[in-house]
């Protein structure tokens, strides 16, 4: 597989939300508007990228027994490194993230990529995939946050372009399934019609 | 086994630690930027601050004009939310009003308790009363509006803002008491000096 399809299978082949349905958690919770979406995608993006270096430099070294274990360290290593700079550089949007950045550690796409692609690749292809999937799940849970933004606040990013307050269901968590649900159909319909 | 899980641990919080001392620095510059931030938004124009403390230790903020007349009472305030600890800056005027309040953090849920922040739920306390105001939301008889669907927010604010409010309360009373009590001690001390000279006289 060539570096550039590494990166660009991330967005639509192997894209974590619509394709592999991963990570679901922070998907529904995180996307109230665009904005948060997009925060809570970059965050992942990073911790994966640098994940799925270290795991990809270390799997050797690793047996087999203590597999999980040490991956968890390193991915919460990271998560917690991110952590002490969002809070550092980005108080604003650490503030608003709030508990799910730890949350990150537990998300299934940064042990899933390691477990099916960092610990049989080299360094740089892992770093590839990391920047793929992670702004695969940047893009997905951007949609999803402007989709929800839109109907539930009349805006997008917080430019209002509505008065009023929206529809709240799309704000709120059914809204999230809702939104999800619809655009699942829409993406896979697309994957079809061009298989 | 145990020496790979063991190195990797070692590095991993070596790195850690060294990531934590040197964003330790820009963390507290940060939060403390926040606190400065906050203060400036809940008081009139003030010429100069000073801390101080209530009897019971309680920590607040004096904002004072030029002629060190106290504008305003800065005080923190918290309370438990939907998400965790909710917590506020609050900016008393002398009259007991309300300035305005500030969140300085919160782990309310985004997009509904997180929207405590706005000015549409927290502007209703931009010179709010609290001698005739109820501190409240109105489901349970009170003056606030609630903001929709998040009603526990709502009230761990109105509860957060009850708590300074009562504190403040105690600092008024203890100013009011103060001032008279320190001339009361003068006067007693000079009376008992003048009885000492008349004793002396005889």
């Amino acid at each position: 597989m060539s570096k550039f399809a590494l990166v660009t299978k991330g967005f639509v082949k192997d894209n974590p939300t619509f394709s592999l349905m991963l990570g679901m958690c922070p998907t529904l919770a995180t996307t109230t508007s665009a904005i948060n979406g997009m925060s809570m995608g970059l965050a992942t993006a990073f911790v994966l990228i640098l994940s799925n270096m270290a795991i990809s430099a270390i799997a050797r070294f690793v047996p087999d027994k203590v597999r999980i274990p040490s991956y968890i360290v390193v991915i919460a290593t990271f998560v917690t490194l991110l952590q002490f700079l969002m809070q550092a550089y980005v108080p604003d949007i650490y503030e608003t993230l709030g508990l799910f950045i730890p949350l990150i550690v537990v998300n299934c796409i940064v042990l899933g990529r390691a477990e099916a692609f960092a610990n049989k690749n080299s360094v740089l292809d892992s770093a590839l995939d990391g920047l793929g999937i992670g702004l695969g799940f940047t893009l997905s849970l951007t949609a999803i946050g402007i989709v929800r933004e839109i109907l539930g606040a009349g805006s997008i990013f917080g430019c209002k372009f509505v008065p009023g307050d929206g529809v709240l269901v799309f704000v709120l968590a059914p809204g999230a399934f809702m939104v999800l649900a619809y655009l699942l159909v829409i993406f896979r319909k697309y994957i079809a019609k061009n298989e | 086994m145990v020496i790979c899980l063991g190195a990797i641990t070692l590095v991993c919080s070596a790195l850690l630690a060294c990531v934590y001392s040197v964003t330790q620095e820009p963390i507290a510059a940060a939060s403390e930027a926040r606190t400065q931030k906050a203060i400036a938004e809940v008081t009139p124009p003030f010429d100069s601050l000073e801390d101080a403390c209530t009897s019971d230790g309680t920590p607040y903020i004096i904002a004072k004009d030029k002629d060190g007349n106290a504008v305003a009472y800065v005080l923190n305030a918290s309370s438990v939310g939907f998400g965790g600890k909710l917590s506020l800056m609050v900016g008393f005027k002398p009259d007991g009003t309300i300035v305005k309040t500030s969140v300085l953090s919160h782990s309310e849920t985004p997009g509904l308790g997180a929207k405590c922040t706005d000015p549409a739920f927290s502007g209703q306390f931009d010179g709010f009363d609290t001698n005739t105001g109820v501190l409240s939301v109105r489901k349970d008889g009170g003056d606030v509006d609630a903001i929709t669907a998040s009603t526990i927010t709502s009230r761990a604010y109105c509860k957060a803002l009850q708590n300074a409010t009562d504190a403040y309360r105690a600092i008024a009373a203890s100013l009011v008491v103060e001032e008279p009590q320190d001339s009361l001690a003068v006067e007693i001390s000079e009376e008992s000096i003048e009885i000492k000279e008349g004793k002396d006289n005889e």
